[in-house]
């Protein structure tokens, strides 16, 4: 039987599953009903000087009739005195020792607050410490959160700072919005930080109101840039998740952070070597209960692996991801289109057509091959066609035939397999699961990188001719 | 004669039929909002759709549903009566599980075709809420006018095309509403009376001229000759076929055509206790569904073939089932009885030879007690009126070339029901619509060669 038990930069978890600093994090009686819920974790909502809200502070993306994509926020740190949460924390963890409380803290650029603030968490029992230096509106226009996040000094100096009163394990939340993620990264790991966390959200503005012109979310007519998460981020959160892991210099524990709702989400942080992944706007949206399904999911495909933990398989693959560089030039695919499964949509076909190589061609039911036939004479034909209601007394003879019906061949579109560059688009347009595959040409060509070719001379180094330092 | 310009409203013209609305309820409800956008969310967005493909007036289907799925309704509506000016009833009247959403390539997917006409009835009806205008203008005056013989679907999308290519277009209409069978033959849960004159309402500010209550004989077509430039035939067919046995004049015996154009204008509201119809097609269907809802206690469709051969689609076998019809298989009425009125069919049973026809067991015969026989056996053409020597005729329907509805004489034009022996709504009125879009191309040509 696999085990979700871990241990992360020293602190024994149940699970990997955190909740991460936010509004669901807020107070002690949240934070015990989501352990009883299953979670292994929660990472307390950032703890500093109380501020004051605005209202409204959230907004959101839907998509194609879904709800929140993307969430964004303009909600600052905790709003209750530091008491108040240090006095829940230590009821949290009398009633529940063997869940990971981790305290979020904040305070301004002073070595003596941050000394007061990580002295008085660790009294209350927090099992680690986690300093946000995220937090990218509202907090940064008071030299805190990203502010101290997009400066690696700042970062470097303010983990030393909690480094020299720190007993539990320190934890940097690490900002998106910078153009090298793994610069602060290195600066807190240089100045002895014990894990990272990845990442805090992403500067947005999520939309205008078109009757107004107001900007959301909407505060007496005005806005400000917020903070984004939710699944539209989790790409942009792997990708620097996957930078720091990577990075020598930076890399740490690292608990994982955007966009995760899902055993399968977790799983593809873990691979990039998060060892706790944390959890906000799927909570939000649908409440503690999902932890359950993340939980029983990720060991049901850990058991299907063979995994017996999730270090067997935190990071395995890192190393498939490489600089672009070193991928193989000479490796070949082409797509496929399996006819039994293809419904005649032709989206592959618009899409080949209009946003990839014209290499996709509606064809099967002509005489011969016409890859000169273009989308707009296809329309035209079918435009032209007269079409009458089929009635059983005039053309069927009796009550008619009845569905489903096959795709017609002339609806089946064909790839021409020389001209397809195997870019992968018609296969992610398709709607029919495993209807195109992508599939391996042997061209009888050897791997070669771009790197080996500049290597031996076959094309000119561009750095060189640049001079371009970030290459 | 009635002569109508449009600025009058058809729409408050309609009977006011309480009782018929309460019992006539849709058959499919109207989409709310949120039901709509979720569902137009569902469209793939085919490209070349095969909906667009089926639909006789080619709707562009995925335009107009990503246009609710986008809030754009005015966009979504217009996109709808660009290709089908009667996009409201055939949003209701259509057979789509044997067009569009037949069509739809769902079926083949999760097994769940798009709700296309739903999603169709809801941008139209969003701009009627609107009150909004029609949202395309008559073309600059030609000096051309063309007569339209008959006020059904094919003559209205005709004149459509026409006033928008600007052609003076002229409706003859032997009814006192326009319309024709979209007005009087459609079963009320599907397409109500009321429903298909606000549709015309705004077709006719293109600035159509209506003529009601007018029978166009072989005389007035003459004048009508004279006077215009170009002849659109949209007379549809004629009166349902009779039995041919005696007592046929017997109260009580009517036919489908009448029975549901009388209770659609509010003159029938009951049925007595006991009705039978003759014939399994849909029009027999609407007539049977209607005496059920209308009170009758036993329906009974009668057809002298079986289930299999029966004409109606067969989604309207099942629903006819669902209203409460019972089907009586392999008969055929060979008398009438009844003194003042009927009292009951005597009903001779058939049996299939090898040969495929049907002759009758004579001593079997079956008694039915009934108070009203509604017959629903076809419909025969009235064509006469035309001179065939002019234009052809082929079984009295008229002869036309398919893509432009001209007739052999090249100066008339025709479509819907008197072409093509009796189809459906959409298929007039692509009909109408092909032929004005000729029409309008013949007149441009006849004066270059002039």
């Amino acid at each position: 039987m696999p085990t979700l038990e871990t241990t992360f930069a020293g602190i024994r978890c149940m699970n990997p599953f955190w909740l991460a600093s936010a509004p669901p994090t807020n107070c002690g009686e949240q934070v015990m009903r989501a352990f009883d819920a299953g979670w292994g974790g929660a990472v307390w909502k950032t703890i500093g000087e109380p501020i004051t809200n605005v209202s409204s502070r959230y907004s959101s993306i839907d998509w194609n009739g879904q709800r929140m994509m993307g969430l964004n926020n303009i909600e600052l740190i905790s709003d209750r005195p530091i008491e108040v949460n240090l006095r829940e924390i230590a009821e949290v963890k009398r009633r529940y020792p063997k869940h990971v409380v981790i305290a979020s803290l904040m305070v301004e650029s002073k070595r003596h607050a941050w000394h007061e603030i990580v002295q008085r968490a660790e009294d209350a029992g927090a099992d680690g410490l986690e300093l946000n230096f995220g937090c990218p509106h509202g907090m940064s226009e008071r030299g805190m959160g990203s502010a101290v996040g997009q400066v690696p000094e700042y970062c470097g100096q303010i983990t030393e700072w909690v480094k020299e009163k720190a007993r539990t394990p320190v934890i940097i939340k690490l900002t998106p919005n910078i153009s090298d993620i793994r610069m602060p990264a290195r600066a807190a790991k240089q100045a002895g930080a014990d894990a990272l966390s990845a990442i805090n959200t992403i500067n947005s503005i999520t939309g205008i109101d078109l009757d107004t012109l107001e900007p959301r979310p909407n505060v007496d007519g005005k806005s400000s840039h917020g903070g984004y998460c939710g699944p539209a981020v989790k790409p942009i959160a792997l990708n620097m998740v996957q930078q720091v892991m990577s990075d020598e210099e930076a890399s740490l524990p690292m608990s994982g952070i955007g966009g995760i709702g899902s055993w399968q989400d977790a799983a593809e942080f873990m691979l990039l070597g998060a060892g706790t992944v944390q959890v906000c706007t799927a909570v939000m949206h649908y409440g503690y209960r999902i932890v359950e399904d993340m939980a029983d999911g990720l060991l049901a495909w850990m058991r299907r692996k063979g995994y017996e933990s999730t270090e067997d398989f935190r990071g395995l693959s890192l190393p498939n991801i490489t600089e672009w560089k070193h991928l193989d030039l000479n490796y070949k695919i082409v797509a496929r289109i399996h006819e039994d499964k293809c419904i005649g949509c032709e989206l592959c076909y618009t899409a080949c057509w209009d946003g990839a190589h014209q290499c996709i061609h509606l064809d099967r039911a002509l005489p011969a091959p016409n890859t000169s036939r273009t989308p707009e004479m296809v329309e035209a034909e079918s435009r032209h066609r007269i079409s009458t209601t089929p009635i059983p007394k005039l053309d069927l003879n009796g009550a008619g035939e009845s569905g489903p019906y096959r795709t017609p061949l002339a609806r089946i579109p064909r790839v021409d397999e020389h001209e397809c560059v195997g870019c992968n688009l018609c296969s992610l347009v398709c709607p029919v699961p495993d209807c195109i595959t992508m599939e391996r040409v042997d061209n009888g060509l050897p791997p070669e990188t771009w790197d080996e070719r500049v290597n031996t001379g076959l094309v000119s180094d561009g750095s060189a001719a640049t001079g371009n330092p970030n290459v | 004669m009635t002569s109508m310009n449009e600025s009058t409203s058809f729409f408050d013209q309609a009977p006011d039929a309480p009782e018929i609305a309460t019992r006539f309820p849709d058959l499919h409800p109207p989409f709310n909002k949120t039901a709509a956008l979720t569902e137009a969310n569902r469209c793939l967005y085919c490209f070349d759709a095969p909906c667009t493909a089926a639909c006789p007036t080619h709707i562009d289907v995925p335009r107009f549903i990503k246009k609710i799925a986008s809030g754009n309704l005015e966009g979504s509506a217009k996109t709808i009566l660009d290709a089908n000016i009667l996009g409201a009833s055939c949003a209701r009247a259509c057979p789509v599980a044997v067009l569009c959403e037949g069509a739809c390539v769902m079926h083949r997917y999760n097994q769940q075709p798009i709700a296309i006409a739903r999603l169709q009835r809801f941008a139209i009806d969003a701009l009627h809420e609107d009150g909004a205008c029609l949202p395309f203008a008559p073309g600059a005056d030609t000096g051309k006018s063309v007569a339209l013989v008959g006020g059904g679907p094919a003559s209205l999308a005709c004149a459509s095309e026409l006033r928008r290519r600007g052609i003076r277009a002229e409706i003859f209409d032997a009814r006192p509403l326009p319309g024709g069978l979209n007005t009087y033959g459609i079963a009320e849960y599907k397409l109500p009376l009321a429903e298909s004159l606000r549709e015309i309402d705004l077709l006719a500010q293109l600035g159509v001229h209506f003529n009601f209550n007018v029978t166009v004989d072989a005389k007035k077509l003459a004048a009508l000759d004279y006077a215009h430039d170009a002849i659109f035939l949209g007379i549809g067919l004629g009166a349902i076929h009779r039995l041919g046995i005696a007592s046929e004049a017997l109260q009580g015996v009517t036919n489908a055509l009448d029975y549901i154009a009388d209770y659609k204008s509010g003159q029938i509201t009951s049925a007595p206790e006991r009705v039978a119809v003759i014939g399994a097609g849909n029009t027999a269907i609407d007539a049977a569904n209607a005496a059920v809802r209308l009170g009758a206690s036993e329906v009974h469709m009668i057809y002298r073939r079986g289930p299999e051969q029966m004409s109606a689609f067969a989604y309207e076998y099942e629903h006819a089932k669902l209203e409460g019809v019972k089907f009586l298989w392999h008969l055929k009425p060979v008398g009438i009885k009844g003194v003042d009125k009927v009292e009951g069919l005597d009903l001779a049973r058939l049996e299939v030879t090898s040969d495929g026809s049907l002759v009758p067991k004579s001593d079997e015969n079956v008694q039915l007690r009934v108070d009203l026989v509604i017959l629903a056996i076809g419909q025969a053409t009235h064509t006469e009126f035309l001179d065939s020597g002019k234009i052809k005729l082929e079984q009295g329907r008229i002869v036309i070339d398919r893509a432009t509805g001209q007739t052999s004489n090249p100066k008339y034009f025709a479509g819907g029901d008197c072409t093509n022996g009796g189809r459906e709504v959409v298929d007039a009125v692509a009909d109408g619509k092909r032929a004005g879009i000729r029409i309008a191309a013949w007149l441009e040509e006849q004066d270059a060669d002039a």
